[in-house]
């Protein structure tokens, strides 16, 4: 079972994230369930999804406590909340940054998702969108396969533009 | 004008959103109101901006009751205190939801047994709290969680509801205009008995406007005239100037609804309704304050 | 269809399903999804329904009740303090006799207010008269959801039936559902003693010491006899849409030693703890309890118990534990565990397991 933790602010989509990364795993044939962990903040405030894929049907409901990767969609999180807690030896991270950081004995993929949602102009409510871009990302470190991130994506999203993103995404991400 | 007391009983720590004016109206409620005061809180955003225990964002007692209790929960308390000669304000904050819906029947209540407390009932004519379903108080046409396609009732009229009961005191408000929100629950809390205020709270994410324009969009609820300032005194109908003014000379309608997300797409039919509905509450307004009915 | 709905999503689309006449509902986390999805259905055209958004949840359950009188099929969905204010009438929808179905989303119950997982808000209710059925899957939600209203229906039953899941742990999670044409599997709905104004009759007139408690046998007797109607039910759906399902779901029990008794997600949660227990020699089982009334008849001689309450009756004790002391001879170790949302996991209940003391009580993380 591979566990992924995603960071997020409230309002940014990590939660929309977390099913559309599921969504894309049951595309390529894979069991997985998606899931936020609501607090009781609203907009603005830091929040974490979780997501397991595997080959067999999923029992566990509890929290992710040791996630094989991470994923931060906004580097602002990283102030207040330790968004490396219980990461597994050797476990990736995903962040969206123009200036990675490196971190010890963990592979480091930047992208600037940010970046990428304004260049085609995905912004809705003032507010660049992360979540369809993201899944560029984890296709191209092989989370999940090119074809089910943007077929996920197409069935949720009408605007072209989310497809585009993670296309974008996928070319910028570096392996 | 007055400055307002400095004294905070609302600290900026709420987990309200970004321009929300139920949470500023509070600001200006707990100035008037002082220290000596318990909040009666249904289920609603104020139950949750508070914060989670064992924080609080709150400076003054507030205690916490089912979501349809409210008006009930402070007829005891109100009582308990009068018998223990203490004069504690008791202010029920409640939400549209609460008072118009589920908390009609406590209110009506309360309101009839001459108890002598305070009901605030702030509007943002949905269901803020569970993300923007529609309540009794959601204007026709408004776009809602469970009316996606506009709603087509109309928006009950509690303020006459409410008139009904003969109260003492009765007004409404909007952060839009503190001064005069304050004057009010000033002017509620000196008198005995059952007193009741309406409070118009525009809210940035369910009524689908950018955080910043709160205030702007309050003040077009009142000088469209969709929104009327007045307060009924005794018997006596007074309507604040601005609403006169608005009544007279009205800025366009579709102003205020141009702005919100919520209104986009009105039919034509549900935007005649609301005008029809609120020139006849002019009409209504106007007859009772010239003391013909 | 194969694809992936949260389970509020999949209760909506399984009562879409079932085509109710009417839907009479009410929001409140973490339930409101459910309501806000039947309410598009109506609204794009594909659910020909009438949706009341009544103003309480006493009112949805007595619009429910009226038009289920009147002989429309309904649905309605609910939460904790929801599910409380309904109370008297889940009593009334029960003695009515009007096959209502419901969704609820286990909440726990305020002050102070908590809106994550806990089962005291159903066993609250368990004394109405409604079946209650606890799912543990995203899937098991809808099919359960499908399965309630022709149980409910069925004219050895008619009594209304509650199906129960986790708030937010399910009700909020991802996963993949197979979604069903349900064809002839939900007959017509047909009450035979809906209202008739041509045969007018009265309704739940004055009833008098002499004939009150007949009525109330009649609940029991169809409650008793729902057991069989559940069971043709489950195996009717197994022949038709090929998934098993049945009072009690056991995950390796019938050689083990000791087993674990739990609901809805812990109960799942369970199966892994009993991998995990396995691995390390100790022959463990688990009972995933799925109806809670009718309550399962559970053989568990020969086995020490440890059962996992998700709620409590103050001065008395975990409901489960207390209901398998009252039907079986076990003296289980009782654990109080997961309230308000209370985070639980598989090596925590391992660690239940392992520590265990028959006849003891313990409140997880309690240590007074
Ligand atoms: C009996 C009961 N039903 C439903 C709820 C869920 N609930 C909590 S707040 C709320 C809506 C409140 O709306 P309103 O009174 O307008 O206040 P707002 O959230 O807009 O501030 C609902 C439906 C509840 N807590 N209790
Ligand atoms: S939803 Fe509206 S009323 Fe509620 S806290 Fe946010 S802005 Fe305020
Ligand atoms: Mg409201």
């Amino acid at each position: 079972m591979f566990e992924i933790r995603i960071h997020s602010r409230g309002g940014q989509g990590g939660v929309t994230a977390a099913k559309l990364i599921a969504q894309a795993a049951f595309h390529d044939g894979k069991c997985a369930t998606a899931f936020p962990f609501y607090g009781a903040e609203r907009r603005g405030a830091p929040v974490v999804s979780f997501v397991r894929i595997s080959d067999e049907p999923i029992k566990v409901y509890s929290q992710v406590r040791n996630p094989d990767m991470v994923v931060v969609l906004d580097a602002s999180v990283m102030d207040a909340t330790d968004v490396f807690a219980g990461l597994k030896e050797g476990g990736a991270v995903v962040i969206n940054t123009t200036e990675p950081p490196s971190i010890k004995g963990h592979p480091v993929h930047a992208v600037d998702l940010t970046g990428i949602a304004l260049r085609v102009n995905l912004v809705v409510a003032g507010s660049p969108i992360l979540n369809t871009p993201v899944l560029g990302s984890l296709a191209r470190i092989g989370l999940i396969s090119k074809d089910a991130a943007l077929k996920a994506i197409a069935e949720t999203f009408a605007d072209p533009r989310n497809v585009e993103a993670a296309k974008t995404a996928y070319e910028e991400t570096k392996q | 004008m007055n400055p307002l007391p400095s004294e905070e009983y609302v600290h900026k720590c709420t987990t309200a959103c970004a321009g929300c004016t139920s949470s500023l109206s509070l600001r200006y409620v707990l100035k008037a109101a002082g220290p000596d005061t318990v909040l009666v809180v249904p289920a609603c955003c104020t139950a949750v901006l508070q914060g989670v225990y064992p924080a609080t964002a709150m400076n003054v007692t507030v205690y916490n009751i089912a979501f349809a209790a409210a008006a009930a929960t402070a007829a005891g308390m109100a009582a308990a205190f009068r018998r223990q000669g203490r004069s504690t304000n008791v202010i029920c904050y409640a939400g549209d939801g609460g008072t118009v819906d589920i908390g009609i029947q406590a209110l009506s209540g309360a309101l009839e047994r001459s108890t002598d407390f305070l009901y605030i009932c702030y509007d943002n004519e949905a269901y803020g709290n569970t993300g923007m379903q529609r309540s009794g108080s959601t204007p026709i046409g408004a776009v809602t969680t469970t009316t996606p396609a506009g709603k087509i009732d109309q928006k009950k009229d509690i303020d006459r509801i409410v008139a009904a009961h003969n109260i003492p005191y009765m007004a409404t408000a909007s952060a839009a205009y503190p001064q005069d929100l304050y004057a009010k629950v000033k002017k509620a809390l000196s008198i005995p008995g059952p007193k009741f205020i309406h409070l118009l709270s525009p809210c940035p994410p369910g009524w689908r406007y950018s955080a910043e324009r709160s205030v702007e969009v309050g003040k077009l609820a009142v000088k469209t005239g969709l929104w009327v300032l007045y307060e009924r005194e005794h018997g006596q109908l007074k309507i604040n100037p601005v609403s006169k003014t608005a009544m007279k000379r009205p800025v366009p309608i579709e102003d205020y609804l141009s702005v919100q997300g919520r209104f986009r797409g009105i039919s034509k039919e549900a935007e005649r309704a609301l005008k029809a509905s609120m020139e006849q509450q002019h009409r209504r307004l106007l007859a009772e304050e010239a003391g013909a009915c | 269809m194969l694809t992936t709905a949260t389970g509020n999503k999949a209760v909506a689309a399984a009562a879409k399903e079932a085509r109710p006449g009417v839907v009479a509902a009410y929001p409140i986390t973490p339930q409101t999804e459910i309501v806000e999805q039947l309410a598009n259905y109506v609204a794009d055209g594909s659910l020909d329904a009438d949706y009341i958004p009544v103003e309480s949840e006493h009112s949805a359950m007595a619009a429910c009740i009226g038009a289920s009188a009147a002989g429309v099929r309904t649905f309605t969905a609910t939460s904790s303090h929801g599910l409380l204010y309904m109370h008297e009438m889940l009593h009334w929808a029960a003695g009515a006799r009007t096959p209502v179905v419901m969704a609820n989303v286990n909440r726990a119950l305020g002050p102070g207010w908590n809106t994550w997982a806990e089962h005291t808000d159903a066993f609250s209710q368990r004394d109405t008269g409604w079946l209650q059925v606890f799912v543990s899957t995203v899937q098991e939600a809808y099919d359960a959801t499908l399965m309630a209203f022709r149980i409910a229906e069925d004219e050895r039953v008619i009594l209304p039936v509650m199906v129960n899941l986790d708030g937010f742990s399910l009700s909020h999670i991802t996963q993949s559902l197979e979604t069903v044409e349900v064809g002839d599997f939900i007959p017509q709905f047909h009450l035979s003693h809906a209202i008739d104004t041509e045969h007018p009759r009265g309704y739940g007139t004055m009833t008098g010491p002499d004939i009150y408690y007949r009525f109330r046998w009649d609940i029991e007797r169809s409650m008793r006899a729902s057991r069989e109607v559940i069971a043709e039910t489950e195996a009717e759906f197994a022949r038709r849409f090929g998934r098993v399902y049945g009072p009690v779901e056991e995950y390796r029990s019938e050689d083990a030693d000791v087993v674990i008794v739990a609901l809805g997600t812990l109960g799942k949660e369970a199966e892994v703890a009993v991998d995990s227990l396995r691995d390390d020699g100790v022959k463990a089982g688990s009972m995933r309890l799925r109806w809670f009334r009718p309550f399962p008849r559970l053989d568990l001689s020969g086995r020490e118990v440890v059962v996992i309450d998700r709620d409590y009756s103050f001065g008395f004790g975990g409901v489960i534990a207390q209901s398998i002391r009252a039907t079986t001879r076990a003296e289980p170790c009782s654990v109080i565990a997961g309230l308000g949302g209370q985070e639980v996991t598989y090596d925590d209940i391992a660690r239940f397991v392992r520590e265990r003391e028959a006849g003891k009580e313990t409140w997880f993380g309690v240590s007074d």
